[in-house]
């Protein structure tokens, strides 16, 4: 882990450190040496850390307010937005700040998929992003029923109802979920304990997630083995920090402009309803980050299929090491490749776009097709690919991007984002 | 560098473009200036104590406002009207309490601490009134449509008779912006029903945008208090970024690496 051994200056430094290393933890993590190229892509990893901060102390503080329970719970959210102090920003934040870390997260996920980070020897870091990422859908879908509106209400009763899809035991499970025999209080109690449990999970996880990325270090848009330190990294403080910085306060102007200005256009009007188990919503629509997998769930027209077909969409990302047989990481090096890349972008926005449409007509077909292209990307495209494509020569250091000054106009046109030598 | 805030200038719009556009069979609704949208939004004033008094006039009569008190009447950011103003319109409302010494329930006159008086007992009640309907609460009404104010605006005035072939039950109503068009509240608002204290005419335009401006407030007590914040929070995170952005500059020329 660390590549010299450090030694604290002070005396009671050196005693404290000798007996449990935090000094030598902060000295790695202010000097870890981070390849000098790395883009604006890169700062997603630090913003990410910002929104799980942000939604876990904005949570326990509306925690502190809020009422699990069927009959308190939607007057307890309305207390907290009237006579809480500063109770609307808070909870605006708090809901604002759920989309903003998905907003965040596939970015982050998009970036990794250009630039080949979940390849050799990043699989660990990819899986269990990929853990986070199933963790964080887990609390966003569980910390949107809370409040006790009418889309709370039936969107829990909808994604809970998938797991009677499973042959024999399925109503069992779901029986088992509730805690009775429909969604009701038991399950908003149940609810909020694993909403409160998730993030400290997840908080858990980024440090392994970080901790696991330490030991290669970072990939970058060139997506080449770097040596380390050399000239073409820099430690991680300042330069990193600021760069970070720099992003975070730019997500933040985006994130206020939601929460001070719009802090309702990512919800649903109906979740001003309160819950009513004998009237159902015109159409149950999920959040806006889940679409494209409601989407690929009714494209299906089994039941068990389509929840088959949606958990696959996820955990399929898992096996994405293991399914790109391309040697090559960064998208910068692999004309074709690139060209898939955004048809896969756009099919997921297409995919997101008909989850919030009703599943009929030109929509369903839509649908159905986006869903089928989205499994050939990664079961078909990809593999066959890594032995198909003819890639661009890759340079041998970030310093010398051009191996032999070979015309390279890919590289040309990104050579401001790499360096400037 | 340009890219980057190009996309996420592009996937800030499609998330906000993905949910308006989900509303499937859209209808025009009627426009007007609100003053509390925009970047310094404000409640216009008198448009709330005028709404308020076409609230207790009309709409009370059947639909409850329960998470208000008569104290937020009189709060910044509302009608203000002034705390004696709030002490006397609370007061004129009788108010349940109890039980007392004795186990009894009593009434007595509201106080600033009370919440808006019901006008029904429970939900069955309301809706045994009513048809069969329940006239929702008003307190977040705005939030809970789709269409918002402009929404509300648009179906006080938006009674007329059905067009032929439509035939409607006893106590249903045409109105042309409601879902499905069938109501089952009659046309509430006709010229010169309430007499404004401060002489505005009260035309049905006037009360309909009066109370709808009324009740983005009941809804959103704090609108003011987040646009001021929201316009500083910004302003301050901007100024932040660009100096931000120099010391990251200035940083980063100790390296021959733009950034």
């Amino acid at each position: 882990m660390s590549e010299h051994e450090y030694i604290p200056k002070s005396k009671v430094g050196k005693w404290f450190n000798d007996r449990l290393p935090l000094l030598t933890l902060a000295n790695h993590l202010t000097d870890y040496p981070t390849p000098k190229n790395l883009n604006y892509w890169w700062t997603f990893g630090g913003i990410l850390t910002f929104c799980l901060i942000t939604q876990i102390v904005t949570g326990l503080v509306l925690a502190m307010h809020y009422i699990a329970h069927a009959d308190m719970a939607f007057d307890s959210v309305e207390h907290i937005m009237r006579d809480v102090n500063y109770g609307w920003l808070i909870r605006y934040i708090h809901a604002n700040g759920a989309s903003m870390f998905f907003l965040a997260v596939y970015i982050h996920i998009f970036r990794s998929l250009f630039y080949g980070s979940y390849k050799s020897p990043r699989e660990i870091i990819w899986i269990i992003g990929i853990i986070i990422y199933l963790l964080m859908m887990a609390a966003a879908f569980m910390g949107y029923v809370l409040p006790w509106g009418q889309m709370s209400f039936w969107g829990a009763t909808v994604i809970t109802n998938l797991f009677s899809a499973i042959p024999l035991v399925g109503e069992g499970i779901v029986t088992w979920l509730w805690g009775g025999y429909s969604v009701d209080n038991p399950t908003l109690t149940r609810f909020f304990t694993l909403h409160y449990l998730i993030p400290f999970l997840i908080l858990g996880l980024v440090v392994l997630h970080i901790w696991a990325l330490h030991v290669p270090g970072n990939n970058n848009p060139v997506g080449i083995d770097i040596k380390k330190p050399s000239k073409d990294t820099v430690p991680f403080h300042p330069y990193i920090v600021i760069k970070d910085g720099f992003a975070l306060l730019m997500f933040m102007i985006v994130f206020a402009f939601f929460v001070f200005y719009t802090p309702n256009i990512l919800g649903h009007a109906d979740n001003y309803i309160e819950a009513d188990p004998l009237v159902t919503p015109a159409h149950i629509v999920p959040e806006w980050y889940l679409l494209p997998f409601y989407a690929i769930l009714r494209s299906v027209p089994d039941k068990l299929l389509g929840v088959v077909a949606m958990l696959s969409a996820i955990l399929i990302l898992a096996a994405l090491p293991w399914l790109d047989t391309s040697k090559i990481r960064s998208a910068v090096f692999r004309p074709l490749y690139r060209q898939f890349y955004w048809i896969l972008v756009a099919d997921v926005l297409i995919l997101g776009y008909v989850g919030a449409m009703p599943a009929e007509g030109l929509y369903l077909l839509v649908a159905r097709v986006a869903t089928a292209y989205y499994f050939l990307h990664f079961l078909v495209v990809l593999p066959i690919l890594g032995f198909k494509e003819k890639t661009l020569p890759v340079p041998l250091s970030i310093t010398e991007p051009v191996l032999g000054g070979s015309p390279n106009l890919a590289m040309a046109k990104n050579k401001e984002s790499l360096t400037n030598k | 560098m340009k890219n980057f805030l190009r996309l996420l200038f592009l996937l800030t719009l499609f998330i906000g473009s993905s949910f308006n556009s989900y509303a499937a069979e859209k209808v025009e609704y009627l426009k007007t200036d609100w003053s509390f949208k925009g970047l310094f939004g404000k409640f216009d004033r008198g448009a709330l104590q005028r709404g308020y008094q076409v609230y207790t006039e009309v709409c009370s009569s059947c639909h409850s406002m329960k998470y208000l008190s008569y104290r937020n009447l009189a709060e910044k950011g509302g009608p203000e009207f002034t705390e004696a103003q709030a002490k006397a319109i609370a007061a004129s409302f009788e108010v349940k309490d109890g039980p007392n010494a004795d186990g009894d329930m009593f009434t007595r006159p509201g106080k600033l601490s009370d919440k808006f008086v019901m006008p029904y007992e429970n939900v069955k009640a309301a809706q045994a009134a009513n048809g069969g309907a329940y006239p929702p609460d008003m307190s977040v009404l705005v939030k809970a449509r789709g269409g918002g104010v402009d929404y509300i605006y648009s179906l006080l005035q938006g009674y007329e008779d059905p067009p032929v072939g439509v035939n409607l039950d006893d106590g249903v109503y045409y109105n042309k912006y409601m879902y499905g068009n069938k109501i089952k509240m009659a046309n509430q608002l006709s010229d010169g029903l309430v007499e404004y204290a401060d002489g505005t005419s009260a035309t049905v335009e006037q009360m309909s945008k009066d109370v709808t401006t009324f009740l983005m407030w009941a809804a959103e007590p704090h609108l003011e208090s987040r646009h001021r914040m929201g316009f500083k929070a910004i302003v301050y995170l901007i100024i932040l970024t660009i100096l931000v952005y120099f010391s990251m500059k200035r940083i980063w020329s100790r390296i021959e690496t733009k950034v």
